[in-house]
């Protein structure tokens, strides 16, 4: 178990970079990502979230930069002298070996003790529900069984530093995605291994971890809990991936405290004094709009409205913008609704796709950009 | 629900039924009809399983069986093994992968009689390359020349075996250097990854990963080299002549001297047809014993 630090890093596939864009991981990506916690790396394919598990895991060695493991600093050090164990996307099993064998192929490589080893094996064959199959050949088992023993493989292990994975659960059919993310999540309370946890969906990444840690193109655009990602969302495109349906972003132009959006103006609550001129855009959860049938407010039609069960999805036009707004279930909507209203608690302001604090937050040295 | 019947379709496969009557039925079935008549001046009468009888008992037949089955194995032993071991030093991918696979598949274009001629001189000890230079490094270890060259594949069996199997390793160990790199070719590199992250030594890799993803195209390998070199006639027919004395004639070269040196087609036949079966039997059963490990 330990604290991994992130210092300076970048990664680019092809020798010398000759732009930020020639990078998978642009420069730099630094943080510090606390012992025993449960991280979930988002972002759409592509964003580098597996290039950098598989930097962290030592299976790729960054173009710069460190990982230090603790206060170790293991850039140089071997997968096998890291200590971590990591689940890959697609089951890797070893198919001349039963499933105990899989299992137990970790620790015996270490010199596990067998009374050890067969404690651990009959554990997590209890956890991943294998107990019955542990004397069956891992060749032409399902898909879903194989996955289970490469999670299984990945747990076996008490003393590792992490425990990585790699969008482990793609080829596990629902039901049992459920089940095991539970499984995983009551491991992680048990032990308190820091575990990393790659995935491009974003109710695993929220109902996983503590902290989540959302990529785009190679840059990590906000690390922050469930409720920080909601609620303060530091780029528009953590507001617009999380949350269903995402983030409304308009373009405005913001003057003090109101934001004007095609000559209407919406106030704020609190004043944006520098935020700059260029690129500004106001976004607002559709949690944080209302429809209304008065005068004031964003003049919209509405164009479909759809029962999601818990509440009612309401698609507007806004000036050939799609605004989504969220209404109790139950409400009646109707063509009378050609009136939206922000919630001033709910708006923030972004400049090139980048939070800007209010004068207020500034001042009191919030934020980090 | 109607089926629609159309009898045309049977003058399509007509061609090829033809052809392999042509190439392979009727052939066949000749060396069957020579194999239970005697023929005497032109009259042909039935004898039954005679000269099945007088082939198995015959020494001569069991000696050629036996150098053949030592030589297969031999050769079988040795690039198999050496085959993999090659396969597995070839880069996974870039130029030097390539130059290493157009390098290994040099020998496999040769002709195989150019293979026997190239080796027969090579081979040859008082100007062949190999042949001179292993008499000479005897000579340089106390070896009398006045006695006659230490290494002389004409005169000496051993010398003889040595050089046909050292002639079919360097022919065909790029087959079994090429599948098994075919083999290794299809593992995903997360197998790689996974063996890394949980400790496995290069031994365990080799055994758990790539092996395992490696036997069905080494089975081919194995079934290729076993029925060709179980076959093998033109290099040592071009090396040796199968000499000297008997030394290396196998099967082929014995039944070639029974049939067409001797004119004695009913032995000939019988010799081929428990030949085919044999090659047939194995092959099924080391094609079925491997891919049945594989289910379950």
């Amino acid at each position: 178990m330990a604290k991994i630090t992130l210092s300076n890093l970048a990664h680019s596939y092809a020798g010398a970079p000759a732009s930020r864009d020639d990078y998978q991981l642009k420069p730099t990506i630094d943080h510090v990502w606390d012992d025993g916690e449960a991280y979930a790396l988002l972002g759409p394919s592509g964003c580098g979230k597996t290039t950098l598990l598989n930097i962290i895991s030592g299976l790729l060695v960054p173009s710069q930069g460190r990982i230090l493991f603790d206060d170790t600093d293991v850039t140089a050090l071997s997968t096998a002298a890291r200590n971590v164990a990591q689940v890959f996307q697609f089951p890797v099993v070893y198919d001349t070996m039963t499933v105990y064998e899989n299992l137990a192929f970790p620790l015996r490589n270490r010199g596990g003790s067998a009374a050890y080893v067969d404690r651990r094996v009959k554990t997590i064959a209890e956890m991943i529900g294998m107990t019955g199959d542990l004397d069956r050949r891992a060749h032409g088992l399902t898909a879903d069984a194989k996955q289970k023993i490469s999670l299984g493989r990945g747990m076996v292990r008490e003393d590792v530093s992490a425990i990585l994975f790699d969008e482990p659960l793609t080829v596990i059919d629902p039901h049992m995605k459920w089940e095991l993310r539970t499984e995983l999540k009551t491991l992680h309370r048990e032990f308190g291994h820091t575990m990393i946890y790659v995935t491009h969906d974003q109710t695993e990444a929220l109902t996983f971890a503590d902290k989540v840690v959302v990529m785009l193109d190679g840059e990590v655009v906000q690390l922050g809990t469930p409720v920080e990602l909601f609620e303060r969302p530091e780029h528009t495109f953590v507001g617009f991936f999380i949350g269903s349906p995402g983030m409304n972003v308009l373009p405005a132009t913001v003057e003090g405290d109101t934001a004007f959006l095609g000559g209407h103006a919406v106030p704020l609550g609190r004043a944006f004094s520098h935020a700059g001129a260029d690129g500004i855009e106001i976004g607002v959860r559709p949690e944080f709009v209302s429809l209304s049938d008065g005068d004031d407010g964003l003049p919209i039609k509405v164009t479909r409205v759809e029962d999601v069960g818990r509440h009612l999805v309401v698609r507007t036009d806004f000036d050939g913008t799609e605004v989504n707004v969220i209404a109790p279930e139950g409400a009646s909507i109707s063509d009378r609704h050609n009136r939206i209203l922000f919630d001033p608690q709910g708006i923030h302001v972004y400049s090139d796709g980048w939070i800007v604090d209010s004068d207020r937050r500034a001042a009191r040295g919030g934020g980090k950009r | 629900m109607n089926k629609t019947l159309n009898h045309r379709a049977w003058w399509m496969v007509l061609p090829v039924l033809i052809l392999v009557a042509m190439n392979a039925v009727i052939p066949l079935m000749t060396v069957v009809n020579f194999s239970v008549q005697e023929e005497f001046y032109g009259e042909f009468s039935f004898v039954g399983l005679q000269w099945f009888a007088d082939t198995l008992a015959d020494e001569r037949f069991q000696n050629a069986l036996i150098r053949q089955l030592g030589f297969t194995f031999t050769i079988l032993a040795i690039e198999i093994p050496l085959g993999i071991a090659i396969a597995l030093t070839i880069p996974r991918s870039g130029v030097w992968a390539s130059v290493c696979l157009v390098l290994m598949a040099l020998p496999l274009l040769i002709p195989w009689n150019v293979v026997g001629a190239m080796w027969n001189i090579y081979a040859l000890p008082d100007i062949g390359f190999l042949g001179y230079t292993l008499n000479s490094a005897a000579g340089l270890f106390g070896h009398d020349p006045a006695s006659g060259p230490w290494f002389d594949y004409t005169q000496e069996p051993v010398a003889a075996w040595f050089t046909v199997v050292l002639m079919d390793v360097w022919h065909w160990t790029s087959l079994v250097v090429l599948l098994a790199y075919a083999g290794l070719q299809s593992i995903d590199n997360a197998y790689y990854q996974a063996a890394r992250i949980d400790g496995a030594s290069r031994w365990a890799v080799f055994r758990y990963i790539q092996l395992p993803k490696m036997k069905h195209t080494l089975t081919i390998a194995v079934l290729l080299r076993f029925m060709d070199s179980f076959m093998i006639y033109t290099e040592p027919s071009v090396l040796t002549g199968g000499g000297p004395g008997n030394s290396t004639t196998f099967l082929s070269i014995d039944l070639v001297k029974v049939a067409l040196g001797q004119q004695d087609l009913g032995n000939a036949a019988a010799m081929s047809i428990i030949y085919f079966l044999m090659i047939l039997l194995v092959s099924w059963l080391f094609y079925t014993l491997t891919m049945q490990g594989g289910k379950k």
